[in-house]
């Protein structure tokens, strides 16, 4: 490997990618998530649990601005990436999400070939490299080569549902993003192709950092080097829930020895 | 008193057809069996009467010369089946583009405000309107006004009379096809960094092209039969067509201009005329039905 670029030292690694300062979104005039404050961390994987309705995929989303899609979504505060508030005026939204890219719950290929699949992506990205080659490595990036190589004509919908989700993956891999947002890719698989995406992430976190959103605590255990516990709480005068960060720390801590009341009921299962 | 009488008996688990809820049953079945039949025995009917009354008239004649002139046997409605493609393919050209375009806007870029709401009660008002009333008003717009170098009657205005009544067909089914594009393909597009207009060209109008296709096969099969808009648009006109910007005939007008003369020839003419129209109507229907097979495969 020549990449010996002197400030990819293992020192900067501590560095956090992405910091939100004081985020709250809101759908309309109602607050899903508020006054959020997060570092997360370069090349780990952070996961993010927390019950239904607190906010947490809602966060996952204003990562890379795909909340902007969400008519009436609003978010105040600012979302740092990269020295660079990704909610200033002057951002491109689309650049924005070239970099941090995204894994959705349910598998979302494109109707067209294996390939296209992965050089969609690629191709509207200006790509001007070898096109096979970069195919080819995205897909055994993702651990789905072996079972791909032979029918890349064939379309995405083709493939199981976990090899729809490598596919994925690989998608999004392939346009060389920093972070890897992942909105529980896993909740609709199986156990088997569940391993083989957490096995995945291990693998991925080398290049990218991943952020995962996950209901399955035991996953959070597996996967993350991080975790941020969301829960939601009745407001005075609101219509609603509002969520907020209970406490973000090192997994371990989060599920061995966590700060606050509100996270050991929920990691040991007396939540509510 | 150790026992409960039932509060309901039960009875054998035969099926006893002499009960009033068999009977009653029995009644509506055939009831709704009946009308339903009545209402698809017009179709029959009216294709059996045209197949009969113009089928035998199919010639290569009919379909290479021109009307006989009053009085004078033989002949065909080759112009009236140029013209009909001719006034339809610049009502698809008007309609087509303009009514994707509207489609596009009010699915992927209205953000379902008011003006959006505008443009969906106006087009579902539009669709409504009677054929008669977009003629009297291309008439009025075009016709009278000598719009087209100092013509009256053209084939362009009678496509725009048709443009007019195909547009909210084609808006209405790109829309609704475009809404039917399940959302996650397109957050997939734009979560690997593609811009709206990428997604939309790329992703999404290639998802929705059937119920589009569709939408705009029916918006021709119905523009094509239509009659009222044409008559004081594209007239009629006994000879071949001469461009766009010169009155034309088309196959409905020269059925409706010859079914009433007081001559054979022409009669029988109208009824040629039919049969190619309904069969060329049949054919739009049936590839739309094929398409939307398609779709669902």
């Amino acid at each position: 490997m020549t990449m010996t670029m002197p400030r990819k030292t293992p020192a900067i690694t501590n560095q956090s990618c992405l910091s939100l300062e004081k985020v709250t979104i809101s759908y309309g005039s109602f607050e899903a998530v508020r006054d959020v404050y997060l570092e997360i961390p370069r090349g780990k994987v952070t996961a993010f649990i927390g019950p239904s309705g607190c906010g947490k995929s809602t966060v996952l989303r204003g990562l890379n601005r795909m909340n902007d899609l969400i008519e009436g979504c609003t978010l105040k505060g600012r979302v740092i990436f990269d020295g660079q508030d990704i909610y200033a005026p002057e951002v491109d939204p689309v650049e924005v999400r070239r970099r941090i890219g995204m894994v959705f719950q349910q598998p979302n290929p494109f109707p067209k070939s294996i390939y296209e699949n992965i050089a969609f992506g690629a191709r509207i990205n200006g790509f001007s490299g070898d096109m096979d080659e970069l195919v080819e490595s995205s897909l055994r990036k993702a651990f789905i080569w072996d079972e791909t190589k032979d029918k890349l004509k064939e379309s995405g919908n083709s493939l199981s549902g976990g090899q729809q989700q490598r596919l994925c993956i690989a998608r999004a891999i392939a346009i060389e993003p920093e972070v890897i947002l992942m909105d529980e890719p896993c909740s609709a698989l199986d156990p088997i192709s569940t391993l083989k995406i957490e096995e995945l992430m291990h693998e991925l976190k080398k290049t990218f950092s991943i952020v995962i959103v996950t209901h399955n605590m035991q996953q959070a255990v597996r996967v993350s080097d991080q975790t941020a516990f969301f829960n939601a709480e009745a407001v005075e005068g609101g219509t609603g829930k509002v969520g907020y960060l209970v406490e973000f720390d090192e997994t371990e801590r989060i599920f061995n020895s966590p700060l606050q009341q509100a996270t050991q009921d929920y990691v040991t299962g007396r939540f509510g | 008193m150790t026992t409960l009488t039932p509060a309901i008996k039960h009875s054998s688990l035969r099926l006893n057809p002499s009960l009033r809820r068999n009977r009653l049953d029995r009644l509506f079945t055939t009831i709704a069996g009946g009308f339903s039949l009545i209402a698809v025995l017009p179709l029959f009917l009216v294709l059996i009467y045209v197949i009969l009354q113009g089928g035998r008239l199919i010639s290569i004649n009919l379909f290479t010369q021109l009307p006989p002139a009053p009085g004078l046997d033989g002949g065909g409605i080759g112009n009236a089946l140029i013209g009909t493609f001719v006034v339809t393919l610049v009502a698809s050209m008007i309609a087509i583009p303009v009514g994707v375009g509207g489609g596009i806007f009010l699915a992927e870029y209205s953000k379902s405000g008011p003006f959006a709401q505008f443009i969906r009660l106006g087009n579902d008002i539009l669709a409504g309107v009677p054929s008669i009333i977009c003629g009297v008003f291309v008439y009025g717009a075009i016709v009278a006004t000598r719009l087209f170098f100092g013509q009256s009657y053209t084939a362009a205005a009678g496509g725009m009379a048709l443009a007019i009544l195909m547009l909210p067909t084609v808006i209405k089914t790109t829309d609704e096809g475009l809404r039917l594009v399940p959302k996650a393909l397109s957050m997939g597009a734009i979560g690997v960094g593609a811009s709206k207009f990428v997604t939309i060209t790329r992703i999404t109008l290639p998802s929705a092209f059937t119920p589009i296709a569709t939408g705009v096969v029916l918006g021709i099969a119905r523009a094509a039969g239509e009659t009222a808009p044409l008559i004081f648009t594209a007239l009629f006109s006994p000879f071949w067509p001469e461009g766009v910007f010169n009155p034309i005939a088309t196959m409905s007008v020269l059925i409706y201009n010859f079914a009433i003369m007081p001559f054979d020839a022409q009669n029988e003419l109208a009824w040629a005329a039919s049969f190619v129209l309904v069969i060329l109507i049949l054919g739009a229907n049936l590839l739309a039905r094929w398409l939307r097979r398609f779709a669902s495969m």
